[in-house]
């Protein structure tokens, strides 16, 4: 990364109108599916736990399901739409290209040790493994949650995920690997606050490298 | 103990103050929720407000998709008699105690758009063709149970008492104060049963006795229970929990 190996020309903006409006619509669609998805966990807990009562969104279980079966679309047709802008914009090539596990391993203890860079609109190892994660959670978190709609009409997927229990379980257990990702993403927003304002008003990219 | 079951000991007269209380509480509490501080207040399908409106609109919007993506020929899961699940889970919108038993001279009911209306005895029912079955039953709550059922198929008894089979609603009222409502479609699977017999045996009170219908092609609390009548209408009739938000056609 930090050598000028062959990279792709710089886009002019470091996050796109495009991708600026299909992150912020997924704040509002995954905070709706999430906090609408606890309080029906709620209603029949399957693990030995429950979420706080006033995270719950919806109020009842017929709430949050109506809460729930509405943002699926909204969450669907941004996910959708981010794809297919992803493969023809070349903003999966570009800045989502899959990294080798020693770029991973170089650039998180780089991390660690404070010497990684942050330039807003150039991806390094760890983001990407990041990102490509959430978006392999998200896709995963539709097709449990197709199989757990629809396990008589759909009763090939369900089987593939080991039946309408376990589907329910995979469901839940991909809800929390998209919640640490929010987590871990939030808290890096923290650290570099720049990259906010760049998700809100657009920015240009910053140079590849200072070095 | 179906005739200690026949005159609930607690009327909901006498609860009906400490519900309201009870429930003025637990209002308060959603209004002061993430989704009431966050979002946008109080919207629990339970005010006119233009969300809950939505999300109402976006919910048939849903049924229309689920009907769709139903069909009459795909069928629900069979299991073996080893995969019943023991103890079977009880549900109903009321506690178990309260469970009500047969009244007397009890006959099911048929109306609507039928050409015979004669009420039916579990005698008579018996005389019809019997099928079982073993399925999964998925409550909305997410839990499910397999369980082992038997009874006559709907779609045989609609032929039977010249049911208009164009008529696009099925509703089914209970003696315990329970209804619901299905598609003709649904109603017309292969799978969907008027059960007489739960696990080999005539149904118990707490089962759905006399009759329930059992319909594995849709969430639990379609598959109503203690049968008092069928009607066959061209009227939306809505439900129990569908007036109060939960989705109308909710198929699995």
């Amino acid at each position: 990364m930090r050598q000028h190996h062959h990279h792709q020309p710089t886009p002019t903006t470091a996050h796109p109108a495009a991708i600026r409006f299909f992150h912020w619509v997924w704040v509002y669609a995954i905070g709706c599916m999430v906090f609408s998805g606890w309080q029906i966990y709620n209603a029949s807990p399957s693990l030995p736990f429950s979420f706080p009562r006033w995270t719950a969104l919806g109020g009842w279980l017929g709430g949050a399901l109506a809460w729930h079966f509405s943002a699926m679309w909204l969450l669907a047709i941004d996910g959708l739409a981010y794809l297919i802008y992803g493969f023809i914009s070349g903003h999966f090539r570009r800045d989502l290209s899959i990294p080798t596990p020693r770029a991973v391993v170089r650039d998180f203890w780089s991390a660690l040790t404070f010497r990684l860079g942050h330039r807003i609109g150039h991806y390094n190892a760890v983001q990407r493994l990041l990102y490509l994660g959430v978006i392999g959670a998200l896709l995963l978190q539709v097709t449990t949650g197709l199989a757990i709609w629809k396990p008589v009409q759909l009763a090939a997927l369900v089987g593939v995920l080991g039946g309408y229990p376990i589907a329910r379980n995979i469901h839940l257990a991909t809800m929390f690997l998209i919640v640490a990702f929010v987590v871990i993403h939030v808290v890096l927003v923290i650290i570099f606050p720049r990259t906010l304002v760049s998700m809100i008003v657009g920015r240009p990219a910053e140079p590849r490298s200072r070095a | 103990m179906n005739g200690a079951r026949r005159s609930p000991v607690v009327k909901f007269k006498d609860i009906q103050p400490e519900l309201r209380r009870l429930q003025r509480r637990a209002f308060l509490r959603n209004t002061l929720s993430l989704g009431g501080l966050a979002l946008l207040t109080g919207c629990d399908l339970s005010t006119n407000s233009g969300v809950d409106a939505a999300l109402k609109s976006i919910l048939r919007f849903d049924d229309k998709v689920q009907a769709a993506l139903f069909s009459g020929r795909r069928l629900a899961q069979t299991y073996p008699a080893s995969a019943v699940t023991r103890p079977f889970r009880f549900n109903a919108f009321y506690a178990e105690w309260q469970v009500r038993g047969i009244p007397d001279g009890w006959r099911l009911e048929v109306a609507g758009s039928v050409s015979q209306k004669a009420p039916w005895t579990i005698t008579a029912l018996r005389t019809l063709p019997q099928v079982e079955q073993i399925t999964r039953h998925i409550c909305i709550e997410g839990w499910s149970q397999i369980g082992h059922w038997s009874g006559v198929p709907l779609r045989a008894f609609l032929q039977r008492i010249g049911a208009d089979l164009h008529a696009p609603y099925v509703s089914f009222k209970c003696f315990d104060g329970y209804w619901t409502s299905i598609d003709m479609a649904s109603a017309l699977h292969p799978q969907t049963l008027l059960a007489l017999d739960f696990d080999g045996q005539p149904l118990a009170p707490e089962w759905g006795a006399p009759v329930r219908l059992r319909i594995p092609t849709k969430l639990g609390f379609k598959s109503a229970k203690n049968l008092q009548a069928i009607e066959v209408t061209h009227i939306f009739p809505g439900g129990f929990w569908e007036n109060q938000g939960y989705d109308w056609f909710s198929g699995v």
